[in-house]
């Protein structure tokens, strides 16, 4: 197979914790142009997988590649969105400043940011419809809000590979909303998009294409495909209330 | 004032603004214990160095003493990365074993040159104007406060550089990896110049002080301000005029000059506390007061538009029911009531005994309802 027109491939990735894995093994080819969920109980690793494909944790083993190249080469074209948790909202900034980080990376180090960088931030705002809430202090933004911040600040790096980490958590419909619309807009745009997710009750309206990740890839494709009684036993084991139906026992690999 | 009053006053002015510049980026980073540590341990630095040049304004000792805050730190995060120790009781192994490696050699060593645990501790910031810099038999000044004025510059060129990568870092330091902006090069340059600061300052103010110097002005600052740029600002102003008024206070009450200093810069941190436009305690408690007086004439909207056109609506609306139904204290229910009349959400009935809802009223207590 010619993976370099694959936006992502992991080979054999282990990311352990001392003896401990926390992925084990995984490989996942997500080719061009698709939104990706990556699915699993807690503890399956599933940020975990986004981080190391940023090089955030270091792999104990195995290979990740971004359009055929190693992600340090390949920097440009990948956007990063955090879980919203992850940071300190009263830190002393806008909503503006926020997205005009996403663009620090193609102004480098010690340049500023210029005028330029401040239209386009706001382009970015506008698309989230958060233009109006440019000045305003991030604290002072509701959850949903805030996590239109962050995705203006992907957006705002036009690349190629989205890499989401819990868009959806905590958030109110309408962000939820804007949410989605927004990713399938970069997916008529060409772009693809990995979504770490949690609720198992949307992943087929909202994407195409599914990874079941439990530690070990459990197996991934379109969602059509992967989204079975059969899998989500194998990725989630008993625990899954919704399918307290099924007969069939626990599947072993 | 002599000119040696003058050189003091300059050099706490410099000292704190220093300090409190770097102090900004701890305080958001969640560090502030760290300059705690910092500004002791580098006595192990600054010690083993003294023997060697006599001097505490000297180029050996700054980069010695730098080196043993940035060591500290390293310790610090390496003793945590083995998760057998959690952070705060890592910084307090950490430094006390290094200062008190410093106490006893100076105890031991240099009892006899001037360098003894009161200086380290406090400082001695009326010394310093005696400590000349002689440059081919001319007097530049104070020693201390050519250092002082140099690591400002070194602070200031830093801070100036790379605003956006400590912003950056400061604030999403997963982001910052993943656009190959190393978190960890940031960190230990601003460990670094904690380190400088620290060291410059000691002889100012001791080890002890610093602290206040790093911490409170910066965090006033944060209780004014939603901009980072002006935090940068208004804290270093903060420190300045702390210093300043320190020097005064010192002055009228015959007391320890950098004491002085770090109390008023707790003074100017309880009084921002309590009176800061927006985030102070009593603008909270005003805000808050004033949410309950809405929520309750709401709540009593709500009550008074669910017994509309019912039978019961008669005593229900009534003022003495009222009182006894919603279970407010008299006084709160008058001031909820007049809070309502006053804007002409109800009125009063012909036996001023009853209230009525006006048009107002009825559309808010339905929209209230409605979410």
């Amino acid at each position: 197979m010619d993976t370099s027109r694959n936006a992502l491939e992991i080979m054999d990735l282990t990311v352990a914790y001392h003896n401990k894995p926390v992925l084990w093994d995984v490989d996942l080819s997500v080719p061009e142009g698709i939104l990706l969920a990556i699915v699993g109980p807690n503890g399956a690793g599933k940020s975990t997988l986004i981080k190391a494909v940023l090089g955030l944790v270091p792999a104990a083993a195995g290979q990740v590649l971004v359009y055929g190249k190693p992600y340090p080469e390949q920097r440009p074209l990948v956007a990063y969105v955090p879980q919203r948790g992850s940071v300190d909202w009263d830190f002393p900034t806008n909503a503006l400043d926020v997205v005009m980080m996403g663009l620090y990376g193609k102004v480098g180090w010690i340049r500023r940011p210029g005028k330029n960088e401040r239209k386009l931030a706001l382009d970015s705002l506008h698309k989230v419809s958060m233009a109006d809430f440019a000045d305003r202090q991030i604290s002072q933004l509701s959850g949903g809000q805030q996590q239109r911040v962050f995705l203006a600040r992907a957006l705002v790096q036009d690349a190629s590979l989205y890499l989401m980490d819990e868009p959806f958590a905590g958030v109110d419909a309408t962000t939820e909303r804007a949410i989605i619309d927004l990713l399938r807009e970069l997916r008529s745009a060409g772009k693809t998009v990995i979504v770490v997710h949690h609720d198992l009750q949307t992943v087929t309206q909202y994407f195409d294409w599914m990874m079941l990740l439990n530690v070990r890839r459990i197996t991934s494709g379109p969602v059509e495909q992967v989204f079975t009684e059969e899998n989500l036993h194998r990725a989630y084991g008993g625990k899954i209330a919704f399918l307290s139906s099924s007969s069939s026992p626990p599947a072993e690999e | 004032m002599t000119p040696e009053q003058i050189e003091i006053i300059l050099i706490a002015v410099v000292v704190a603004g220093n300090c409190a510049l770097v102090g900004t980026f701890l305080v958001l980073r969640k560090m502030a214990m760290v300059s705690d540590a910092i500004a002791h341990s580098i006595l192990f630095g600054i010690v083993v160095m003294f023997f060697y040049t006599r001097s505490l304004a000297s180029l050996p000792i700054i980069a010695a003493a730098t080196l043993t805050g940035v060591f500290t730190v390293v310790m610090v995060e390496g003793l945590v990365k083995t998760r057998l120790v959690k952070e705060d009781a890592a910084i307090g192994i950490v430094f006390p074993a290094l200062f008190s490696i410093g106490v006893i050699l100076i105890n031991r060593y240099a009892a006899t040159v001037h360098l003894d645990t009161d200086v380290v501790l406090l400082g001695e910031l009326a010394f310093t104007p005696f400590d000349r810099l002689m440059i081919a038999g001319h007097d530049m000044g104070p020693r201390a406060l050519w250092l002082a004025g140099m690591v400002g510059i070194a602070n200031l060129t830093f801070i100036a550089l790379f605003f956006k990568e400590l912003k950056l870092v400061i604030f999403d330091a997963g982001l910052a990896a993943s656009l190959g902006f190393s978190p960890l090069v940031v960190h230990y340059g601003l460990m670094s110049l904690v380190s400088v600061t620290a060291v410059s300052s000691f002889e100012a103010v001791g080890s002890i002080l610093v602290v206040a110097l790093m911490i409170a002005p910066p965090a006033s600052a944060y209780l004014l301000t939603d901009r980072l740029g002006l935090m940068l600002i208004l804290g270093p102003a903060i420190g300045g005029i702390s210093a300043v008024a320190g020097y005064f206070m010192a002055f009228i009450l015959d007391a320890s000059i950098a004491g002085s200093m770090a109390s008023v810069t707790g003074i100017f941190f309880t009084a921002v506390l309590f009176f800061a436009p927006q985030r102070g305690l009593v603008s909270l408690m005003r805000r808050r007061r004033r949410q309950r007086l809405q929520f309750a004439g709401e709540m009593l909207l709500v009550h008074l538009s669910r017994h509309l056109g019912q039978p019961e609506e008669m005593e229900e609306s009534s003022i003495e029911h009222i009182g006894r139904h919603l279970r407010w204290e008299e006084n709160f229910g008058k001031r909820v009531i007049s809070h309502l009349l006053h804007q002409s959400l109800v009125r009063l009935n012909a036996q001023k005994d009853r209230l009525l809802l006006t048009e107002r009223g009825k559309t808010l207590a339905e929209e209230r309802l409605g979410n």
